[in-house]
């Protein structure tokens, strides 16, 4: 009988776990290209930082819903948390900073996200899916009453946000700073998803998805793992949100309305949930695709978007990265065969 | 004296309005419980049909009673169809799935109707004999409202003796309780949920068109109650006609009395008490327990 250390470095599974979080080859072009996007269509900046932000959104979902598998609907209620703590800090003359207000944003999100997390992750299925919508309903309504605070429906606009480093300046018509800084930030960010998602805790959240009544048996404290990746991933979406109030130098009510948590919801569909990138490439095409179609089509827009949905739902449950995994892997079959 | 009356008329337009809510939802309750099926696009049935009803009235000159036979039997057999050919290959399928085709689906229903019909609102007339007051002896009272009650009374009366005393309706609530133990029963669960999915989605095209008078009727009604909808049955309990029947009429009296009493934090309130119901009670006031 060999021993058991003898060869399990070997095992495919190891082997699979072990290369898992290596960085690959392709992975740094992302961010050459959204490098060179900087440099060559200076014209597009405003539309690239929205981008920018709208992955960083779409990156918070995948957390909670690609790899820990929580269904909600309410994710806009931490990203408008994020924009109002940043726009009522500035437009009160409290906090002007954008880098700590991020962190402020951030925290405060954070703190919406495990005090809901804490008391909304004891149910599952339909009563999940309806208190994370009736959660983000409260906050807005909360929003829309706390008239004197928020701005209510008109919102609060022209934030006085101090410049980056006390030099840069965020200039809405020209928005170089903004673009860079966004990009700083998701950078960070999806660092730290990357890392997380690969670490150990991000294994038990897979774990919990697949099957959370094993994890119970294994001994693994599923309640709070689940409600801690809730909050970090409120704390991601909370600074997409403060980092958008800041580009835009505004908050308005649609930060925390049921169409935001819609759309990032779309698009990390069409991207392909539960893989990193699935969010950079749901962006990129839900919102080119937007840009162009929805002004001028807007009914046949939402048309196709729609019946875009109910063919992911039926046929390609992986979006587009799923597609094109699947393409590849039969192209490297027909080669071994060959 | 007078706010008694007050009071009682107050309770009465609630009570109207709760019957609306409750004619809407039982179907997507039922459909719930019995299928798990997470389905966004009730409200899509609700509109679909109240634009049969409203279009068949005015450009074929359709009695309001035969109108809204007509929306439910259109309504009923568009979503029998619907249901063979795309909703039965999900039922196995993740939740998100659902949630997902789902919304598409009201997507395509709102854009098709804005682009078929447009997006202003659809007026539906009234018979002359159910517009203005009627005398209730204390009080007098919009005539369209007592109807709407007695209608609603009717319906839930009809359906609680579907439900309890005919065969088809004993083999819906053993489905619900217990699938498995039903299908090795010998119950045809696939042709239950047709008929189940049809029957609900025609009683939302009935609500539909009932509610139009004061809901209104435009593309974007498939969105705009859907979270009412929902709640309802959140809170009236998956797949149980009498516990959706009482929480329709307390959101719609709720809903009636706080818009009167503070226009601003009505709907806030009604939120916050839904969350908390939830939270104590998950399976919703009436639900069963779940196992």
């Amino acid at each position: 009988m060999t021993p058991p250390q003898a060869g399990w470095a070997d095992h495919p599974a190891a082997r699979a776990l072990a290369s898992r979080h290596r960085v690959r080859m392709w992975e740094p072009i992302p961010w050459v290209l959204a490098l060179a996007f900087y440099f060559v269509f200076p014209k597009y900046l405003g539309f690239g930082t929205e981008l920018l932000v709208t992955i960083l959104f779409a990156l918070s979902l995948d957390l909670v819903l690609g790899y820990a598998g929580i269904v909600t609907l309410g994710q806009a209620a931490f990203f408008g948390a994020g924009a109002y703590t940043v726009g009522m800090l500035a437009k009160h003359g409290i906090w002007k900073e954008p880098i700590t207000g991020l962190i402020l944003a951030a925290v405060v999100a954070a703190a919406v996200g495990l005090g809901s997390g804490l008391v909304l992750l004891r149910t599952h299925g339909l009563t999940l899916l309806m208190l994370t919508l009736c959660t983000m309903a409260l906050l807005e309504e909360a929003a829309n009453l706390a008239h004197d605070y928020t701005g209510g429906f008109d919102g609060l606009d022209s934030l006085p946000i101090a410049p980056l480093f006390g030099a840069f300046e965020f200039n809405p018509l020209y928005p170089k700073t903004q673009y860079l800084y966004v990009l700083t930030v998701l950078f960070v960010c999806f660092l730290f998803v990357r890392t997380l998602v690969y670490s150990p805790f991000g294994q038990s959240l897979t774990g919990i998805r697949e099957n959370m009544l094993r994890m119970h048996a294994v001994g693994a404290p599923v309640r709070r793992r689940l409600v801690l990746c809730y909050a970090l991933s409120a704390a991601i979406a909370g600074v997409a949100g403060g980092i958008w109030a800041q580009a835009n130098a505004y908050v308005n009510l649609g930060t925390l309305g049921l169409d935001r948590a819609a759309t990032v919801l779309i698009i990390l569909v069409l991207g392909g949930y539960s893989r990193l990138y699935g969010a950079f490439i749901g962006a990129v095409a839900y919102m080119v695709l937007s840009h162009f179609l929805s002004k001028i089509y807007p009914t046949a827009w939402q048309l196709g978007l729609g019946l875009l949905l109910v063919v992911i739902a039926l046929f390609a449950r992986n979006g587009i990265l799923g597609i094109a995994e699947a393409a590849v892997r039969r192209l490297g079959t027909r080669q071994a065969t060959l | 004296m007078i706010f008694g009356i007050d009071i009682a008329s107050m309770l009465l337009g609630g009570v109207a309005a709760g019957m609306v809510l409750f004619i809407v939802s039982v179907g997507l309750s039922v459909t719930m419980g019995l299928m798990g099926f997470v389905n966004l696009a009730h409200g899509g049935f609700a509109m679909l049909g109240g634009y049969a009803i409203a279009l068949a009235m005015k450009h074929w000159g359709l009695g309001f009673v035969p109108a809204l036979v007509f929306g439910f039997v259109v309504t009923a057999a568009a979503s029998a169809m619907l249901e063979r050919l795309l909703y039965a290959r999900l039922y196995r399928a993740s939740e998100l799935d659902q949630v997902l085709f789902t919304i598409g689906l009201v997507f395509m229903m709102i854009a098709s109707v804005t682009l078929l019909i447009g997006p202003e609102n659809q007026p539906l007339a009234l018979p002359t004999m159910l517009q203005g007051q009627i005398n209730l002896g204390i009080t007098q009272y919009r005539t369209y409202s007592v109807v709407l009650i007695v209608v609603g009374i009717v319906i839930v009366g009809g359906l609680w003796l579907g439900f309890e005393r005919t065969q088809i309706g004993a083999q819906i609530r053993a489905a619900v309780d217990n699938r498995r133990m039903a299908e090795s029963l010998g119950i045809n669960i696939a042709r239950l949920f047709t008929i189940t999915f049809a029957f609900g989605s025609g009683m939302a095209a009935l609500g539909g068109g009932l509610g139009a008078e004061f809901l209104g009727l435009d593309p974007q009604y498939a969105l705009k109650y859907l979270v009412y909808f929902l709640i309802v049955v959140a809170v009236g309990g998956l797949g149980r006609v009498t516990g959706v029947f009482y929480a329709a009429l307390l959101i719609g009296v709720l809903d009636f009395v706080l818009k009167k009493y503070v226009p601003q934090g009505g709907t806030a309130f009604i939120y916050a008490l839904t969350i908390l119901l939830l939270l104590w009670r998950p399976q919703g006031l009436f639900g069963a327990k779940a196992t």
